[in-house]
């Protein structure tokens, strides 16, 4: 409302400039113009105080044209004098509108400030299962040295699963294994070894694979779910040592956990390899000195390893003499309790959300 | 197993530190999973004998005791039924402090004076159960401090043995090992052969299998009578101590001889009641149906593949696995027969598993027991029985199958090889001694060695076996780590492979989280929802975990119902695994979603999930194969699925996946909030990607026509949009769904479908009356086609 009152208020003044303003009365009129200017609320009031002043039929175009009815001497003084009065308005005009525009600007500035405390709208993330984070990681460090990822089946034949990694029928090594049978003589897969099996089966050395995925044992306790995962590896080729499986598997210790873990090998028994070892590092609980994750012996037990045993090789045709090769095989949910600090191995399958989501 | 250092310590040297010698023992292969006091420490307790009991005169149930240590002669008050003259207890004398916490003060008893303690077994943390004064063996000095005269300043090493170390499950065993890491000599206990005073014998006799390809494995039977035993003798304190501390319980002067002798030397053995065998002894396989009562008072029935022992009546046992009840020795045995035979590892292995048994008998045989150790294990038997029973022992006679048992022979053994498997350098003379700690016989240059392993070490057969020998005595902490140098293995990278990682990062940005199921599920549970056959396993932990799962939805069903029911009403769960039919296993990705699209927030209204929001994800999906034209989503029922919500997907004509919201039916039967939806897709072939190929960018401006089409409400969108792709040809660049009405507007059964169709040619301007045709063109096939009228008109 006030608005338009100035508006209707600045025409009127301009119909009395148009009739009034002689090259007499000039500066007189720029005065107030440049008051009028000055007091101008809006872009638009301005901008028809300039048609009233500088427009086509604007007072001081009119006075400019009515220069040429002048004598030459006194057009060349008023012409001056006007054009000089022209200008001083046009820069007042413009002044005062970058002003009002930076107003504008600064207004529309303020109302569109918004609480940036407020959190964002919209999908909010979900997570990968602690099993899966480190099994990528795991992934990752095998194939960046070398490795390539293998695969098989988890409904396994007695030959894949035990006869052609050297452990016959009647093994002792069978009992601790625990498996789950199907009526048909298969049985779910006690660890991902036949994979090493299966690889050897398709593929000539130089073999470098690692195979991650689910196995199964039927025990169920506070300590062991009936099914877990395992990560397994193999080497074949000329000229491997165990030696060189002991730089591969500290190097992945070290970078799995990110601390220079230290790793100790003791000697086991797996039918497969020959040697065989148990592979301990140093505790990332308590760096060594003991603590309830390591029952103060400042050691876990991660991994079992050793070099193929011949007669795998020789069960898929590899000869022994030629090839060399070491095999290992660690449990994922193990590894991932350490590194996150799980305590309870079977919250792994519960998958209840207050669980996963601290994994997000 | 349990292993007795005092015990130890006949055998072998094995110095004072026992943490370093633990150490020694696990990196040479023996691991030490525990140490622990043999028991407590108790100082000022000591043997005391009691030499008179009299009544308390104030106190029914206190006896007033004289009890001396020999020096020393002390009143005590004792309050246990149990006390009696000429006894032997411990005496806990003045300032003595039990492992109870009780401090031994001089007390004055209800007006007696008291100048100590007479204990219990378990007031000294010696036995939990014990009740009554601890009754002392005789033989123990008086005075002498009580925890030297039991020998309970000793350590008990629990060794867990790898399957392939038979030959150490024995003191001797483990005292060759105790040897071999340290680099000391072997001090065995001598045993001298017995004479025998009497002539008897008992026949005995191997028999040959009932073919050539199945001999009876047993290759040598010692046996022994021995008359005239004490009945019901107990045998010596000392080794029923050692008994204790190897976890076994004394039971009678015989049958802990033969425990003895066992867990000393490693050979099993058996003792008969001499009276109760009729006959001979036969040792053959069992005849199907044959029956035997075990010592455990069960009868099991026998197949043909179980050795047995027999006389001519009836089995006697199961051979290295266990006794029958029949023959076996009781309180009023006097005349014995000792059996201490050599059983193939392979006829011994999973016969007593299979009813359940194990034993320390079978555990021992089925890792293998050495061949030769039978003639000394009956003569320290004998000895022992005759020194704690009496008796007197007829010889010993050595009965050998017509098959000898496999004699050692040699193997070579490299230098290079050792060198060339452990990528270490271990000097050739080293090498050669390392071995020979270990009791094998090294012939040959230090080039290349025969190497006969000692009849124990049977588990030594190739040259893999020696070098592993030599590593662990040699210490895998001295071989180095070397990088390996190896040829470069190529990575089968194909591009139209879609990783786990992608699809499964895909879900969890779009708000899923990952869950990991069982394989195996609940057979009702699962077969309500998905029929389909399941494969059963025959030996399930439970009835919940009985079948493998055709489906990866009811194993995330129960994990959505379950976190429901923990006040989580939002839950979206994906799972990436494998379902199971007999004949395949198939990788899946499947997800549920339930609850709220968003999660609870400010500025926008709370809306359930419908099936366009998991559509979408599944499009998602589906999209990262670059070929999402491939695939259709056709109304087909399931029956987990709501009728009217339920879509397959199909890639070109192959079914890959199902959508659909979980059927309201099953929602209320499984106590789950509804609506939930579900997906499921197979990832091999639903999501197998194209590699892209470049197709030229039009530079021609592209025109813009919306036209809705009124149609029935049964007509599928697809339908319409089959149509219009159909008649628009090449020029229709895009066609979007711009919105599906149904209302009061249109006539009852009809709903009208917008549509955006986006026409451009890559050759040139397309002009407005030439996209006006196309659009007129369209218009009257969908009339047409499709009985569709145009909205506006």
């Amino acid at each position: 409302m006030v608005g338009l009152a100035r508006m209707r208020l600045g025409s009127e003044h301009r119909e009395a400039m148009t009739l009034t303003v002689t090259y007499e009365n000039l500066d007189a009129v720029v005065a107030a113009s440049l008051a009028e200017i000055a007091q101008s609320p809006t872009v638009q009031a301005l901008e028809e105080t300039r048609v009233g002043l500088l427009g086509k039929k604007g007072s001081v175009t009119e006075l400019l044209k009515s220069l040429g009815a002048m004598d030459p001497e006194t057009r060349r003084v008023a012409g001056a004098k006007i054009n000089q009065a022209k200008q001083t308005l046009m820069t007042a005009l413009e002044e005062r509108r970058a002003a009002l525009e930076a107003e504008k600007l600064a207004a529309q500035l303020a109302s569109d400030a918004v609480d940036v405390t407020l959190p964002g709208r919209g999908q909010a993330i979900g997570g990968l299962h602690p099993v899966t984070r480190v099994r990528r990681r795991i992934e990752q460090i095998f194939r960046n040295a070398g490795f390539t990822i293998a695969d098989g089946p988890e409904i396994e034949d007695d030959w894949h699963n035990f006869g052609a990694l050297n452990i016959p029928e009647n093994h002792p090594a069978r009992a601790m294994h625990d498996t789950f049978y199907f009526p048909d003589g298969r049985l779910l897969r006690t660890h991902t070894s036949p994979v090493q099996v299966r690889s050897m089966e398709t593929q000539k050395p130089p073999i470098r694979v690692i195979a991650p995925g689910r196995v199964y044992r039927n025990d169920s306790d506070m300590t062991h779910t009936p099914m877990f995962h395992q990560v397994e590896g193999l080497v074949v080729d000329e000229g491997i040592t165990f030696a060189n499986m002991k730089a591969v598997l500290h190097n992945f210790m070290r970078e799995l956990f990110e601390k220079d873990v230290k790793m100790r090998l003791r000697p086991s028994y797996f039918p497969f390899t020959e040697p065989s070892a148990e592979v301990d590092i140093s505790c990332v609980s308590c760096g060594g000195s003991g603590c309830r994750v390591c029952k103060q012996t400042g050691w876990v037990e991660v991994s079992g390893c050793g070099v193929v045993h011949p007669n795998v090789l020789k069960a898929v045709n590899i000869d022994p003499e030629r090839y060399t090769g070491y095999a290992f095989g660690m449990g994922i949910d193990r590894l991932t309790m350490l590194r996150y600090n799980v305590n309870d191995i079977r919250l792994y399958f519960e998958n209840d959300l207050r669980f996963l989501k601290q994994f997000a | 197993m349990k292993i007795s250092l005092n015990w130890l310590r006949d055998w072998v040297d094995t110095g004072d530190d026992v943490p370093a010698l633990a150490h020694a023992l696990t990196m040479a292969g023996l691991e030490i999973e525990g140490i622990a006091a043999a028991g407590p420490q108790l100082p000022g307790v000591v043997v005391g004998e009691v030499k008179s009991v009299t009544k308390h005169p104030d106190a029914e149930k206190l006896n007033v005791c004289v009890v001396s240590t020999g020096a020393e002669e002390f009143q005590i008050v004792c309050g246990a039924p149990n006390v009696r003259a000429g006894m032997k207890a411990p005496l806990a004398t003045i300032g003595a402090k039990l492992p109870n916490g009780i401090e031994i003060k001089r007390a004055k008893l209800r007006g007696v004076e008291s100048a100590g303690m007479l204990c219990s077994a378990k007031e000294l943390g010696i036995n939990e159960e014990a009740s009554g004064l601890y009754d002392l063996p005789t033989e123990l000095k008086v005075g002498q401090d009580l925890v030297s005269a039991l020998t309970l300043d000793d350590t008990i090493f629990e060794v867990n043995l790898t399957p392939n170390r038979g030959d150490a499950m024995s003191v001797q065993g483990v005292a060759r090992e105790v040897a071999a890491a340290r680099g000391t000599p072997l001090h065995p206990p001598v045993v001298e052969p017995v004479a025998a005073t009497i002539t008897d014998t008992f026949p005995v006799r191997i028999e040959t299998g009932q073919t050539p390809d199945a001999p009876v494995g047993c290759y040598k039977f010692v046996g022994r009578v021995i008359r005239g035993i004490r009945p019901n003798a107990a045998s010596p304190f000392w080794m029923q101590e050692r008994l204790r501390r190897a976890g076994l319980r004394p039971i009678s002067a015989v049958v802990d001889i033969t425990n003895y002798v066992m867990l000393e030397l490693g050979a099993p053995m058996h003792a008969y009641d001499l009276g109760k065998l009729s006959g001979g002894i036969s040792v053959r396989f069992a005849k199907a149906g044959e029956k035997l009562t075990l010592l455990d008072g069960r009868e099991i029935v026998l197949t043909p593949d179980v050795l047995v022992i027999a006389d001519e009546w009836s089995i006697l046992g199961m051979a290295g696995v266990m006794g029958g009840e029949d023959s076996g020795i009781n309180d009023g045995t006097v005349d014995v027969f000792f059996e201490c035979a050599y059983f193939d590892p392979n006829d011994v292995a999973g016969r007593g598993r299979r009813y359940g048994l194990i034993t320390d008998a079978s555990q021992r045989f089925e890792r293998g027991v050495d061949p030769e150790l039978q003639e000394r294990a009956i003569e320290r038997a004998t000895q022992l029985l005759l020194d704690s029973a009496g008796g007197k022992a007829g010889p010993a006679v050595v009965t050998r199958a017509s098959r000898n048992y496999p004699v050692p022979t040699p193997i070579r053994l490299r230098h290079q090889r050792v060198e060339h498997v452990l990528g270490a350098k271990i000097d050739a003379s080293t090498v050669q001694s390392l071995l020979e700690r270990l009791g094998m016989i090294v012939r040959g240059s230090a080039g290349e060695w025969q190497v006969t392993p000692p009849t124990w070490r049977f588990d030594i057969r190739i040259e893999e076996d020696l070098i592993e020998e030599v590593a662990r005595l040699h210490g895998f902490e001295n071989i180095p780590e070397a990088a390996e140098i190896g040829a470069h293995v190529p990575s089968p990278w194909t591009e139209t492979h879609i990783r786990n990682e992608r699809t499964s990062d895909l879900l969890v940005d779009r708000g899923y989280q990952e869950a990991i199921n069982y394989a195996f599920t609940d057979q009702a549970y699962q077969a309500a929802l998905c029929p389909e056959p399941a494969v059963a396993l025959s030996n399930a932990i439970s009835a919940e975990l009985a079948v493998m799962r055709v489906s990866l939805w009811p194993g995330l069903l129960q994990a959505l119902g379950s976190n429901q029911r923990r006040q989580q009403p939002r839950v979206r769960l994906f799972e990436v695994g494998r379902r199971y039919a007999a004949d395949r296993e198939t990788e899946v990705i499947a997800g549920v979603a339930t609850g709220s699209v968003l999660p609870e927030q400010w500025g926008a209204e709370p809306r359930k999930v419908d099936f366009f929001d998991v559509k979408s994800d599944v499009e998602a999906l589906i999209a990262l194969t670059g070929a999402s034209e491939e695939f259709r989503f056709v109304a087909e029922s399931h029956p987990a699925l709501h009728p009217g919500q339920s879509a397959r997907i199909y890639r070109g004509e192959r079914p890959v996946g199902w959508l659909g919201a979980v059927h309201p039916e099953h929602s209320r039967r499984l106590d789950l909030t509804y609506p939930v939806f579900v997906f499921e897709l197979e990832t091999a072939a639903g999501l197998a990607a194209v590699v892209p190929e470049f197709e030229e960018i039009s530079r021609y401006p592209a025109i813009r026509r919306d036209i809705a089409a009124i149609v029935d409400e049964s007509l599928p969108v697809e339908a319409v949009r089959a149509v219009v792709q159909q008649s628009a040809g090449g020029l229709l660049k895009r066609l979007t769904v711009l919105s599906v009405y149904q209302g009061q507007q249109l006539q009852k059964g009809k709903k009208s479908i917008a549509l955006g169709l986006h026409l451009q040619d890559t050759s040139r301007t397309l002009t407005d009356n030439e996209a006006d045709a196309l659009v007129a063109q369209v218009v009257e096939q969908l009339g047409r086609q499709l009985n569709a009228t145009l909205r506006d008109q």
